[in-house]
């Protein structure tokens, strides 16, 4: 005969700190085993939780991945180093702009070229755009998974303006393809900075509002408070990055520490957080946000004119396209790096970048020629999915459903 | 400073009733029923859309009619997701075009495969084809929605031509040995 229990809220909370159930049992109990996902509202995406539950509680819980692999890193030997730029597009595609960014610099690096200052002005620029960007749908998404659905209402309006500036630019409001290897795809367009400053001057209210929704909110606060707790040393060896790492009170940002495309110019802070829960990690994407927007403000403050594509990258990787419909030498070199790419030194170089979700890493193995031997991503998600396993066991299923919000994963850059 | 510990809020006796939040949650709300709408009843309104987008890719024509294609295969060759296909064709010599020599006699683009990257209209050498307003398509079967040429051409239509590359050619030959 099945035995009901009903557990109130609280009584579910003390039952967490309830030793595993042993001696003086009365019947006999047997841990149940249940799926959550691939297709879960709360698992954002196509991941999967074996879990082993007692009761409410979890004693295992087992992330399943690779429902979402389409082998990027294979498909990446097959191509031109500019050919896979729409792919990195697809990897964390809340945030396509940083990741078109950090791909062109590791291939810059191997090509060993230097960007001119307006095209790393431009890219620091939709960098943060994107974190922007990311982070509004992690704060939406996770307000929706413990239920506060007004703040993702708030926080797609504002993405929405976002998209619109990012489809003014670059001509996709998704998957935006805008960085080329030495360059840009093109230059921005007549008084786009001026609707970005705009839109910073209207969104900072906005954000302080919606933030206001949730962070002096005690329903809120029960769901995340002590919630999902990550030690700073295990957030250091399960390879955490990003927010969920300087949430745990490690304040490390590669913007800071390994400064590129003249990040070192801007001055902004990088928030950590102090317990290392749900809470925390909460608190520093909205910080985050507010730093973002303090870069944006000082890069268009002293927004460099000039060039917007590197002199030696149109010999390697783009002829300028006038001359392309004129002159017979650049048309046979569009032909040359079309069919068979452009001729890159051999070596290995790996670049990683900070990205709103963490450290993007590419490592490319280059045997001289075309298309790379090699192409390792390394995506944060994936590392900050590691860490799941640790974090979830003795929890209850719904404080799960609150740490995946926190985590704020993408699974395409996790599948890759 | 650079790195900076964030504060966390120690709620007041009145907060631990939940009851201010859900009172500054509803004033919140309440100034949002009022202020303008931000969403658009699409379909009869449509989004305007900017210079540059990148919609469906077409095939124009330049200003005198003629096809601008060569056929090169160049958009073929880049494309990532290989959403292009092309039969290269003879210009016959006697037509007035016939210095052109080539035209695509098949050009088809898969438009369940394309992913609107825009690497077509960038390498190509003749400025043919073009990703322009058009964003959403539909159809009943998978045949549909392989755009062909005469599909192609009549999405795209005709576009100034600034170079006139092959009206040069033209004159050139009829002046004499070009080279």
């Amino acid at each position: 005969m099945a035995t009901e229990i009903a557990f109130s809220d609280s009584a579910a909370k003390s039952a967490r700190v309830r030793p595993a159930p042993g001696a003086g049992q009365e019947f006999e109990t047997e841990k149940m085993s249940l799926s959550m996902g691939p297709s879960h509202p709360s698992t954002h995406g196509v991941l999967r939780l074996q879990m082993e539950l007692d009761g409410e509680i979890l004693t295992k819980c087992d992330p399943v991945i690779g429902y979402l692999h389409r082998g990027d890193e294979k498909i990446a030997e097959n191509m031109t180093y500019n050919q896979f730029v729409p792919y990195t597009d697809r990897l964390d595609y809340i945030a396509p702009l940083a990741n078109n960014m950090a791909y062109a610099i590791a291939v810059e690096k191997l090509a060993k070229l230097e960007v001119p200052a307006r095209c790393q002005a431009i890219r620091v620029l939709t960098a943060e755009l994107a974190r922007v960007s990311s982070h509004l749908l992690g704060l939406g998404a996770f307000g929706i998974d413990v239920g506060a659905w007004t703040v993702f209402m708030y926080a797609f309006e504002e993405r929405e303006k976002l998209y619109k500036l990012f489809e003014e630019l670059t001509g996709a409001r998704f998957t935006t393809s805008y960085s080329r290897i030495g360059g840009l795809q093109r230059d921005v367009p007549e008084g786009w900075t001026g609707r970005v400053g705009a839109f910073c001057d209207q969104f900072l209210p906005i954000l302080e509002e919606t933030l206001a929704l949730l962070t002096r909110n005690k329903i809120f606060m029960d769901r995340t408070v002590g919630v999902g707790v990550i030690s700073p040393a295990d957030a250091i060896a399960y390879g955490l990055t990003g927010p969920n790492l300087r949430g745990s009170g490690v304040g490390l940002d590669l913007r800071k520490d390994k400064p590129y495309s003249g990040y070192e110019q801007y001055r902004f802070d990088v928030p950590v957080g102090t317990k290392g829960d749900c809470y925390d990690r909460y608190l520093v994407r909205g910080e985050e946000m507010r730093q973002s927007i303090r870069i944006i403000r000082q890069v268009l403050a002293n927004f460099p004119g000039g060039d917007w594509y590197a002199k030696d990258a149109r010999k390697i990787f783009a002829p300028p396209k006038d001359k392309i419909l004129t002159s017979m030498e650049e048309l046979i070199q569009n032909f040359m790096i079309v069919t068979e790419g452009p001729q890159l030194p051999a070596g290995e170089v790996y670049f990683e970048a900070e990205n709103p979700k963490g450290a993007l890493g590419f490592y490319i193995v280059s045997k001289g020629g075309g298309v790379p031997w090699r192409l390792k991503i390394r995506a944060p998600s994936f590392a900050n999915l590691s860490i799941l396993p640790k974090v979830c066991v003795g929890c209850l299923v719904s404080d799960v459903v609150a740490i995946l919000g926190s985590f704020d994963f993408v699974m395409g850059e996790c599948d890759r | 400073m650079a790195v900076i510990p964030l504060v966390r809020p120690t709620l007041t006796l009145l907060e631990r009733t939940y009851l201010p939040q859900i009172a500054s949650g509803l004033k919140t709300t309440l100034k949002h029923i009022f202020s303008p709408n931000v969403t658009l009843e699409y379909p009869e309104q449509r989004p305007a859309i900017p210079p540059g987008y990148r919609g469906v890719p077409t095939l124009v024509m330049d200003p005198n009619g003629r096809e601008k294609c060569v056929s090169c295969q160049l958009c073929e060759f880049v494309c990532p997701p290989k959403a292009i296909r092309i039969t290269p064709g003879e210009i016959p010599a006697d037509a007035p075009t016939g210095h052109v020599e080539k035209a695509p006699q098949a050009f088809d683009i898969d438009m369940l495969r394309c992913i609107y990257c825009g690497l077509c209209q960038e390498v190509c050498p003749e400025e043919a084809i073009f990703l322009q307003n058009q964003y959403s398509m539909s159809g009943y079967t998978r045949a549909e929605m392989v755009n062909h040429k005469d599909r192609l051409y009549e999405l795209g239509g005709t576009l100034p031509d600034s170079h006139h590359k092959w009206d040069k050619k033209l004159a050139a030959e009829k002046s004499g040995p070009a080279h």
